[in-house]
């Protein structure tokens, strides 16, 4: 019997998880001796007021809608991808070795490449841990993260040993050339006459991110891949029944999973930083699967979900700029909401379950017929 | 079959207080959410009886003898042991009270011993030692007074399914249970095992003890309780005495009208073979072998029959076939061979081949719960050329599809937009029968076709399968309800222990000879009987052959 | 020999932490609670053992106050997963993150050093303790350097560490509370119908959990080294788990299995031993990434399969 109607389950619960998520974060700000209306207004002050707010915003958003599609990807097929830190940290690789390999002439040639190469190479990273999930059951949640360490001691021996230009003291390779440079918004929208501050990194790949949140919705509810992945993701008996290959779309949703990660990388290495340095993914990979959770694992969710955490990050530089707050507040934020619309979902759906019943036994005056009961098996 | 009832009704002259019930239940109601599982239930028994609580898959029978049990606490009403009120918080309280319960599914820990499931809660003490050399002694005297012989050390898992239930009984009996429930305890014996376990409650009952046997197979009350209860959605609709009535009249009383209990069907015209099957073997991921080289085949416009205790094989039969589990052997269709082991031996090529399946557990292979009924509608046929466009599905397609089969089959709620959860076990069951039968398949292969299915989908669904064979197409279908064996098969083969023992036609066979041949037993040695028969094969299969 | 002796005398050192967040982890999961919280618990754990113990001046407290933290993060988890049947993976996650989070905002609160403790120093730290005749011994060949140098000479936390195993082991095979720890991660059916809380038991694994956490925070922070920096735990937690799958839960291989994980560990600090041994250069970023490498072997069985409690990370609901 469906106790609560649809709309409730994906947007009320989650909303109110959410609510009570950003009143500990209030809590915790109250505790570290500042004024949580304060930093709200800080925040909002230095994300949502100014282009320069906007830019570094949507910058950031771009760079969530990635992660957090690739986390959600994975959780669809009931994984639980924590190695997209890694995987965007090697799809950095990919995208760096693409732009450097020839002078590209013009973006628009060096976009697709490099997209190209950042997923393939965040693909590969997350292929292993998801062979051995698929063929050996190991758990994909203790090797990504495994990954992730690795993935940091690769990136550092290459970045030293291999990619450092001659004479530089930088951990960082080369400067790509001026073709892969990819257009900020300053200049999109100087196109249409609209003044946009040029110094946030924002730039074309927020519309790739976009594209994608639409190409992912289009894979799981309209293709028959994301029909079998979705399945096998809640029931793995009832695909081996149907004949989908759990074997196939464990490597294939992960495979994918990894892509969406490792295409990040347009976004901060091409787009903001135009060369490959060690700390360029930053937390996004984690921060993705505080997304995925918030955003229900749907590409609108995500979409709405990683505005909000460009937001707090933005914010939250700008925090650590102007009070005394350090930046690791957003990844306390970033674990309450975990731990409320994660793990703590129930908290929320079990009163929300019985504030509706009580209504419907309300509504209800006369008895109602004997009505249909779940079997008891 | 019939015990002995010449003491049925008598209190045994052991009981305190022979007047007052043993059980008495007042008024009591329950309910989960919106669904009311008990509704205003009255109940006594008398003690040194067996009675019987019969009533179809979600009655309420298993909820009322949780708040028995403690396990779920009454929303109203009281609960009188023995003349007294008591109250039944939890679990401690109820084992206090002296009852003892046997549950349908075993609440034993697999890879603990006997010794260690007994004393579990009710060990002496903090240190382990003492309580496991106690209860070595009890478990002894226990064995030898009422026929309950187990290894006390032997580990849960390697006993066979009789011998756990023996497990489970001697639990209740070392926590000095006076009460006894057992809550569907033959569906997972033989025939022959069901009447060992008869005998020790009757045993059990000559010393006093009160036994309340809950059960949906009407021939269990009418051999071995003294009253019975009827359930029917959460209410108490009749209480009997068991020599007073009749099955008929139990099973009108059960689903509230008359009820067909014979099969009306044509005498069976099979062509050519569909399916043949030659000494195939299957050995699980274990290592252990559960098909031992079956042979059976299955003409066109025939049912057979497979016969069998659930655990004998006949699911890995099911399973090869429906491509979910590989094999080795050889297996026909029509003539051509099927991939056992290799590249296609998947379902998808399975159903390429015109084989459909209806699975044994239909809510974890059969339906995604959480998938729309139209979603679930081509769950396994999703590559159907019909149901897509291109590179894309074709939702709408489906979903028109789906419809349909909703209103021919008779299947409520009609909205194809609810998810499956929210269906009945019947009209799930549907769901899967109609996507399966709908494909106009060679060969359908069915298991446990009824299962926590009420009544009036359970003939829907035989008269589908009837059907089916009567357009010329093969079923092969397995179930551990004989009855449902006996009245739809044109063949019966009988399964024990990964091998066929023997085929029967329905017509020269009758219960008791396919009870001997599902216990392993084609031939009784001279000097033996058959009980004992039995036993030593359990006991041999058990150990592993 | 002089090469041997403190590399193994390190491995003892850094293989400590592991062995209690191993013992923590094991309780967890043999009550059928899945944490892969412990690296969370740890580091906040060694933070505030760290803290406290800055600043009271005793290390006895800091200790006091690092049990605490992990106690109490093991509580969310504990709510988050029994009473309200939420998923034990993304609660664990949540911890960890909770936890890195937490220590560095409340680092920098406190003390305005960039998210770190000062370091500390007397009695604020743990001491080596000699054991008995250890000076006397060291004069004699083999033995007497081994327990004078290897076996004496350690915090006090390393010998409890110790103690701990046999301690386990006689916990969950010789009590009643570990016979029906035992069985509520294999069935907690069976034990909900003994009349026995699951809930209950599975708090209080969930609560031995935090403690062994807690000793294993406290002694990195305030054994191992001289206070709090960021991110410090830097993956044993996860470590820890992965010789608990090595050691198939069970007390004494989680011993060898740590020491082997510490071992490694020793060797990624001492590059010119392994060029020793293996007559080559090894880059340093490799011998970093040794444990974990060596964590995804493990977990690709390729050391056996390693079957985990049954009911391990499965709500218990009531059958209705």
């Amino acid at each position: 019997m469906d106790t609560m109607p649809k709309w409730a389950d994906v947007l009320l619960v989650p909303l109110i998880s959410i609510l009570i998520a950003f009143f500990f974060s209030g809590l915790v700000i109250l505790a570290i001796g500042e004024n949580p209306v304060e930093a709200i207004g800080v925040m909002i002050e230095g994300s949502l007021t100014s282009s320069y707010g906007w830019g570094y915003t949507l910058y950031y958003t771009t760079n969530f809608i990635f992660t957090g599609l690739a986390v959600s990807v994975a959780f669809q097929a009931r994984m639980f991808n924590i190695g997209g830190e890694g995987q965007a940290m090697i799809g950095g690789l990919g995208v760096a070795l693409v732009c450097l390999a020839i002078p590209w002439p013009h973006w628009t040639l060096a976009l697709p490449s490099a997209l190209l190469g950042g997923a393939l190479f965040g693909a590969l990273w997350a292929a292993i841990p998801a062979y051995l999930q698929a063929a050996r059951g190991s758990h994909i949640v203790i090797t990504t993260i495994m990954f992730n360490f690795i993935a940091f001691s690769v990136l550092n021996y290459l970045l030293v040993n291999v990619l450092k230009p001659q004479g530089s003291m930088d951990p960082a390779s080369a400067t790509f050339p001026p073709g892969a440079e990819l257009p900020r918004f300053s200049e999109i929208l100087g196109i249409f006459g609209i003044p946009f501050s040029s110094a946030p990194p924002v730039n074309v790949s927020f519309f790739v991110a976009i594209l994608a949140c639409f190409l992912v919705w289009l894979l799981m509810w309209r293709t028959r891949l994301g029909y079998e992945i979705r399945a096998f993701g809640h029931s793995q008996t009832g695909a081996v029944y149907a004949g989908i290959s759990p074997f196939r779309i464990t490597m294939i949703a992960m495979l994918i999973s990894g892509g969406l990660a490792g295409a990040m990388a347009i976004n901060n290495v091409m787009g903001e930083s135009q060369r490959l340095v060690m700390n360029a993914v930053e937390g996004a990979g984690f921060i993705g699967i505080a997304v995925a959770l918030m955003g229900r694992s749907h590409p609108v969710g995500v979409f709405l979900a990683a505005l909000l955490f460009g937001f707090l990050y933005q914010g939250g530089a700008e925090l650590s700029l102007w009070t005394n707050i350090p930046r690791e507040l957003i990844v306390v934020i970033q674990a309450l909401v975990i731990l409320f619309t994660g793990a703590l979902d129930n908290m929320v759906r079990m009163p929300v379950e019985r504030a509706f019943l009580a209504r419907k036994r309300r509504q209800e005056r006369k008895p109602s017929p004997k009505p249909e009961r779940k079997p008891a098996e | 079959m019939a015990l002995d009832t010449e003491t049925s009704g008598r209190p045994s002259p052991a009981a305190p207080d022979a007047s007052a019930p043993a059980i008495e239940l007042r008024g009591i109601s329950k309910s989960f959410g919106p669904v009311q599982a008990n509704k205003d239930i009255s109940i006594r028994v008398m003690p040194g009886t067996i009675h019987g609580i019969i009533g179809e898959n979600g009655a309420g029978k298993s909820t009322l003898m949780s708040i028995l049990y403690g396990f779920y606490k009454a929303d109203a009403g009281e609960i009188f042991i023995n003349g007294q009120k008591t109250e039944i918080p939890d679990s401690q309280a109820a084992i206090r009270a002296g009852i003892g319960m046997v549950f349908q599914h075993f609440k034993l820990v697999e890879n603990f011993t006997v010794l260690e499931n007994v004393i579990l809660g009710v060990e002496d003490g903090p240190m382990l030692r003492p309580s496991l050399s106690k209860a070595r002694s009890a478990l002894k005297s226990l064995a030898k007074e009422y026929e309950l012989n187990v290894d006390p050390d032997a580990v849960i898992q390697d006993l066979s399914v009789g011998h756990q239930q023996r497990v489970e009984i001697l639990k209740a009996l070392y926590r000095q249970a006076q009460i006894l429930i057992l809550d569907e305890p033959t569906g997972v014996l033989t025939p022959a095992e069901a009447d060992q376990l008869f005998r020790i409650l009757a045993r059990l009952k000559e010393e006093g003890k009160t036994i309340v046997l809950i059960t949906h197979k009407l021939r269990e009350i009418m051999d071995t309780t003294d009253t019975v209860s009827v359930m029917r959605r959460g209410e108490m609709t009749a209480t009997v005495t068991t020599a007073g009535t009749s099955p008929e009249e139990l099973a009108e009383l059960m689903v509230g009208r008359k009820v067909l209990l014979e099969i009306d069907k044509k005498p069976a015209k099979p062509g050519k073979r569909v399916l043949e099957v030659e000494n195939l073997r299957v050995v699980d991921s274990a290592g252990v072998e559960r098909l031992k080289g079956v042979s059976l085949h299955v003409a066109a416009g025939e049912i057979l029959g497979i016969a069998g205790v659930a655990g004998n094989g006949q699911t890995e039969l099911l399973e090869v076939l429906g491509g979910i589990q590989k094999g080795t052997g050889t297996v026909r269709i029509n003539g051509e061979e099927i991939d056992l082991s290799g590249k296609y031996s998947d379902a998808r090529t399975r159903r390429h081949r015109g084989i459909a399946h209806v699975p044994e557990d239909r809510q974890r292979e059969g339906l995604i719960m959480d998938f729309f009924a139209w979603e679930n509608s081509c769950f396994g046929y999703h590559d159907d050329p019909a149901y897509n466009r291109g590179l894309l599905t074709d939702n709408d397609a489906i979903r028109r599809d789906a419809e349909k089969k909703i209103e021919k089959y008779d299947i409520r709620p009609t909205n194809c937009w609810q998810t499956a959860k929210n269906f009945s076990g019947g009209n799930q069951q549907k769901l899967v029968v109609a996507r399966e039968m709908e494909r106009d398949p060679e060969l359908l292969l069915v298991g446990q076709p009824t299962r926590g299915v009420d009544i009036g989908a359970i003939e829907f669904i035989h008269r589908q399968i009837i059907a089916l064979r009567d357009a010329g197409r093969a079923v092969l279908l397995v179930s551990v309800e004989l009855d449902e064996i006996m009245s739809m098969s044109d063949r019966i083969a009988v399964m024990f222990d990964g091998r066929i023992m023997g085929e029967r036609l329905p017509s020269e066979t009758d219960e008791r000879e396919l009870g001997l041949l599902m216990a392993g037993v084609d031939s009784v040695p001279d000097g033996v009987s058959e009980a004992e028969a039995i036993e030593r094969n359990l006991d041999r299969a058990a150990r592993g052959s | 020999m002089d090469v041997l002796i403190p590399v193994l005398d390190t491995t003892i050192r850094l293989a400590i932490p592991l062995l209690f967040a191993c013992l923590a982890g094991l309780f967890s999961e043999r009550a059928g609670i899945f944490d892969i919280g412990l690296e969370g618990k740890m580091l906040a754990a060694a933070f505030f053992s760290a803290a406290f113990a800055a600043i009271t001046g005793s290390v006895w407290l800091g200790l006091l106050a690092g049990i605490a933290a992990s106690v109490a993060l093991s509580a969310i988890h504990g709510i988050a997963s029994i009473t309200f049947r939420g998923n034990q993976l993304i609660s664990g996650v949540a911890i960890n993150f909770l936890a890195a989070g937490l220590t560095v905002l409340i680092a920098q609160d406190w003390f305005q050093q960039g998210g770190r403790t000062p370091s500390l120093v007397g009695g604020a730290r743990f001491e080596s303790i000699e054991l008995p005749f250890a000076e006397a011994l060291s004069g004699v060949p083999i033995f007497g350097q081994i327990y004078a140098d290897l076996i004496s000479g350690h915090t006090i936390l390393v010998y409890v560490g110790f103690l701990c195993v046999p301690l386990t082991w006689w916990v969950l095979f010789r009590t009643r509370f570990g016979l029906r720890l035992r069985a509520v991660g294999e069935n907690p059916a069976a034990v909900d119908t003994a009349g026995i809380s699951v809930y209950a038991l599975r708090y209080a694994a969930v609560g031995i959990c935090g403690i062994l956490c807690g000793l294993a925070g406290a002694y990195l922070a305030t054994g191992l080294q001289a206070g709090f920096v960021k991110d410090m735990s830097s993956g044993r937690g996860y470590i820890a788990l992965a010789a608990l799958i090595f050691a198939k839960w069970r007390p004494w291989y989680a011993l060898y299995a740590t020491m082997l994980f510490g071992f490694l560990q020793a060797l990624s600090l001492r590059p010119d031993v392994v060029q020793t041994i293996l007559q080559f250069r090894v880059p340093v970023q490799f011998l970093d990434a040794l444990p974990y490498v060596l964590t995804v072997i493990i977990l690709a069985g390729f050391v056996g399969k390693a079957i985990p409690p049954k009911a391990g990370g499965a709500h218990y609901v009531k059958e209705r």
